[in-house]
């Protein structure tokens, strides 16, 4: 008997994107297109579940097994490192996570560098390797603002265009780590729903590559 | 009743004692010493630690496994089979607390043959299938991990990378590092099918063996194979995958390592494998081979749905004579579940309701 896969895709722009490749690999679910307040839909034909999550929640319901599949940034999983198999380079969401500060800044290296992010093991990490010491402002949104605000010196944070980041006189001094979406899977999952998985990941594979 | 991880440490203690493991009981400290030396064998290097009356530095154990084999004996010939059912302290992945573990495992060490390695494996692919009839033992080998890693002159840098690819079966990131490293057509392929083969042991065997080169290599891979046959042969067939990914410390592990699944826990819940290499590092000639069930995780399997049954309430109410209580108490069937209280309980279902009332018992209510 085919099991039923539960997939957790990201809300927003990304995660739609994400489900017309599922859509196009041949696991539609056509109540998902409808307008509705449901939270999740199932084509019980192709044995298959999606729900939306929000995008730093996916890696959570994958490494837990409350989905099977998930669809999350690399930014996440290097942040939060779920114990999952990372099985597919999706190619799109692509961006690149980066250090910015106010224009014509230069960091001294004379004292403790303040660095505000949504990310603070990445930026950790990242100023470890470099042995600088740093002082984490872990915020939740509007990174831009810290800053200008002098709350911080520079910011670590994913930059699309860098738009926001012009229009608010601030610049990149240093790439951190290209980001993309990642196609993810709960280890035991994989164990249990080999086959239905692994017909997925191929189709995806497939979709992937004919972009 | 018994709970799930309950009967399971008395199973897994059964199937131990069987093969003539015996139990190590611990003490719950350790001196903290012991993993400041072997930090990275720990599965988190967060330690609880307190000084102990005369200024140790003492921990709550992490781990039970360096406390069983630094005592372990040393002499060529003796093998130490031992099994253990202890709490240890450590962060726990998702919630950067600290947790209370539930682990039985056993170890043995001596001067192991290869009988001694298959025996463990052995035991390990009958404490799961103990547990749960849908399981799943991953196996691989380190020493095939770790000829082709040296096979291929990596840098001790790239070589986490590559060993982090394999983990999470990350097969784009590790051509992307292959090409940023130049290797040849050859090794790369070689180190991409280490990531993309899994699943039955001759499939895997046979889209592996083709990408091997060198002698080393083959002969961890015959090893790993000989190993599959045999637990296959034992009625596992199905259930027995070939998985690179499972291992995770080039240090410590040396040979054979593996992780076991069950159905319905969205984790691995047995963990183990061959480490010599930890004994050498602390100047050891013999051998090591171990493994651990995390038998918390199967509190996950009971069925919550339903509450719990008792057969015979009472309801004790004002001016309850005790000796008649007692008495009715004492005229239930004996293997009935009673519970005398003061007010209705809440989650939980009754057959019989009495009411103690006045130096009577009366009954109120029946439920079928």
């Amino acid at each position: 008997m085919k099991k039923t896969v539960n997939i957790a895709l990201p809300k927003g722009r990304l995660g739609e994107k994400v489900y017309n490749m599922f859509k196009a690999a041949g696991y539609e679910c056509p109540s998902i297109e409808e307008t509705n307040r449901k939270l999740i839909f199932e084509n019980e034909e192709k044995c298959i579940r999606y729900f939306w999550v929000k995008p730093s929640d996916v890696s959570i319901y994958v490494e837990r097994g409350a989905a099977d599949i998930g669809v999350a940034g690399k930014d996440i999983i290097l942040e939060y490192r779920p114990d999952v198999y990372e099985l597919l380079d999706l190619n799109m969401g692509k961006c690149r996570m980066a250090v910015a500060a106010k224009k014509g800044f230069t960091d001294s290296k004379t004292s403790t560098l303040r660095v505000a992010t949504k990310f603070p093991y990445i930026a950790q990490c990242f100023y470890d390797k470099k042995c600088r010491d740093i002082d984490i402002i872990n915020l939740n949104g509007s990174i831009e603002l810290a800053p200008i605000l002098d709350l911080s010196d520079v910011i670590v944070d994913i930059v699309e265009t860098g738009s926001t980041l012009r229009e608010n006189n601030l610049e990149v001094i240093e790439d951190v780590v290209p980001i993309s979406a990642r196609l993810i899977v709960n280890k035991v999952s994989y164990k249990f729903k080999n086959n239905e998985i692994d017909a997925i990941v191929s189709e995806m594979a497939k979709q992937v590559e004919n972009k | 009743m018994m709970r799930r991880d309950e009967k399971a440490v008395f199973a897994l203690r059964e199937l131990f004692e069987k093969y003539g493991y015996t139990r190590y009981k611990m003490s719950r400290f350790e001196e903290y010493d012991l993993y400041v030396a072997n930090k990275d064998f720990l599965i988190s290097d967060e330690v609880i630690t307190f000084t102990d009356r005369s200024g140790r530095l003492l921990a709550m154990k992490p781990d039970v496994t360096l406390s069983i084999i630094k005592n372990a004996p040393d002499i060529s010939g003796e093998v130490q089979k031992v099994y253990y059912n202890e709490n240890v302290y450590r962060v726990s992945g998702g919630t950067h607390s600290f947790r209370e573990i539930m682990q039985t495992g056993l170890e043995c060490v001596g001067d192991l043959s290869d009988y001694e390695i298959a025996e463990v494996v052995l035991l390990a692919a009958q404490s799961l299938s103990a547990i749960s009839e849908d399981f799943i033992l991953d196996i691989s080998h380190m020493g095939l991990i770790s000829s082709v890693l040296e096979n291929c002159a990596l840098s001790k840098k790239d070589k986490d990378k590559v060993v982090k690819c394999l983990q999470n079966k990350n097969a784009h990131e590790l051509l992307s590092l292959c090409k940023g490293l130049e290797l040849d057509e050859e090794k790369t392929n070689k180190l991409n099918s280490l990531v993309i083969c899994a699943g039955a042991p001759e499939t895997v065997y046979k889209n592996l063996f083709e990408a091997l080169t060198e002698e080393n290599e083959k002969e961890a891979l015959n090893e790993l194979f000989s190993l599959c046959k045999l637990l296959e042969g034992w009625g596992y067939e199905g259930k027995i995958n070939v998985d690179l990914s499972v291992g995770n410390d080039l240090k410590y592990y040396s040979g054979v390592v593996f992780k076991g699944y069950i159905e319905g826990v969205p984790a691995g819940i047995l963990s183990g494998g061959q480490y010599d290499k930890l004994l050498k590092k602390m100047g050891r000639k013999s051998k090591a081979i171990g493994f651990a069930v995390y038998t918390d995780l199967l509190s996950r399997l009971e069925n919550t749905d339903t509450l719990p049954m008792i057969d015979t309430v009472v309801l004790r109410g004002e001016n309850t004579n005790i000796c008649q209580l007692v008495n009715f108490i004492k005229s239930l069937p004996e293997d009935e579940k009673l519970l005398v209280t003061a007010s209705l309980p809440e989650g939980k279902r009754w057959k019989r309701l009495y009411k103690a009332e006045n130096g009577k018992v009366n009954l109120i209510e029946e439920n079928c």
